[in-house]
């Protein structure tokens, strides 16, 4: 009896042990998905086809423990953004902003797009009036045609 | 004939376009800091320690703050340079040691002289994210007003040297 009540102490300190470096932990927890939802937004310099998130780079760590610091610090994601963008330019972030610069990169695919649909929609219609100047008969050829579809009829009636 | 002369437009419009952009070095990010005062800091010396350096005590000065550290393989690449010009004595050369031991810091500059009038230690790299430093060796020219004019990323080069350097360094002495 002595022994599972010994047991049992021991059990439960062990987790109360457990559950009072949980409680850092959680706030750890928060830190560490900011820190990580806003490094994926950004490139690393050193291996620059990796994110800030997934690069193993000396610098991505010290920029990781920059940005976690500053989540602690109470800074927000505009303004460790900022921070990121003022000192790297804005070649970090995956999606640059919307300025003069950056028009093409935005919408040069989009512009692409509207002049190859331009260019189909007139190849079509010019292709289509070129059939249709080729499918017209001349008279003589259109009386031929009837000619020949009247005898069939003719024939298709009395075998 | 003008059938074929369309696409080759493009496809020549095309290579172009290629030819330049891989010809480009992706490393080269244009620096955000460039016509923006250098970024204040107060970090230990590395011969003295117990000194403290800050780049407010350049103002009225033209001068290179050049990022370095002993386990770069590109800054011995360049250090034969820099040690020319500091001894052309044309423009004072600082030296921000970057994430660096500093007995192996002292070793390198004793083994392959030391063109700087003074480096600091800036061994958390704290100081060279505020710089925005993402590859060792980087060189900052800073005007006399402690405004960052120009950032070479990466060795400095005889051509980066004589093409760009030296005569921004002279048109700002003046």
């Amino acid at each position: 009896m002595k022994r599972l009540f010994l047991t049992l102490c021991t059990t439960l300190l062990c987790c109360s042990a457990i559950a009072k470096e949980a409680a850092p932990m959680a706030e750890d927890v928060q830190v560490e998905k900011r820190m990580v939802s806003i490094s994926e937004e950004l490139r690393c310099l050193v291996c620059q086809n990796e994110s800030l998130a997934g690069s193993h780079a000396d610098l991505a760590q010290d920029l990781r423990r920059e940005i976690r610091q500053q989540i602690r610090l109470g800074k927000s994601d505009k303004e460790i953004m900022d921070f990121m963008v003022g000192r790297y330019g804005d070649f970090v972030r995956y999606r640059p902003p919307l300025k003069a610069t950056t028009f093409l990169l935005w919408f040069g695919p989009l512009l692409l797009l509207v002049a190859g649909v331009a260019t189909l929609l007139l190849y079509l219609r010019r292709r289509g009036r070129r059939v249709a100047d080729a499918a017209a008969l001349s008279t003589e050829d259109q009386q031929k045609v009837e000619a020949l579809l009247k005898e069939a009829a003719d024939s298709g009636r009395n075998p | 004939m003008t059938r074929f002369l369309v696409p080759l437009g493009i496809f020549i419009v095309l290579v172009a376009f290629l030819a330049i952009g891989l010809n480009l070095n992706p490393r080269e990010v244009p620096s955000p800091l460039v016509g923006k005062p250098a970024p204040a800091f107060e970090l230990p010396q590395l011969h003295k320690p117990d000194e403290k350096f800050a780049p407010r005590e350049m103002q009225g000065k033209v001068w290179l703050l050049n990022v370095w550290a002993s386990w770069c393989a590109s800054c011995r690449q360049e250090h034969p340079l820099l040690v020319d010009l500091s001894e052309s004595k044309i423009v004072p050369i600082y030296g921000l040691n970057y994430k660096d031991q500093r007995e192996d810091a002292l070793r390198w500059l004793k083994q392959l002289g030391d063109p700087y009038v003074m480096s600091i230690s800036d061994a958390e790299g704290r100081t060279g994210i505020d710089y925005g430093v993402y590859g060792v060796p980087e060189t900052y020219v800073i005007d006399k007003a402690g405004v960052i004019r120009y950032k070479q990323i990466g060795p400095v080069t005889r051509e980066a040297l004589d093409g760009k350097i030296l005569p921004l360094v002279k048109e700002l002495q003046k």
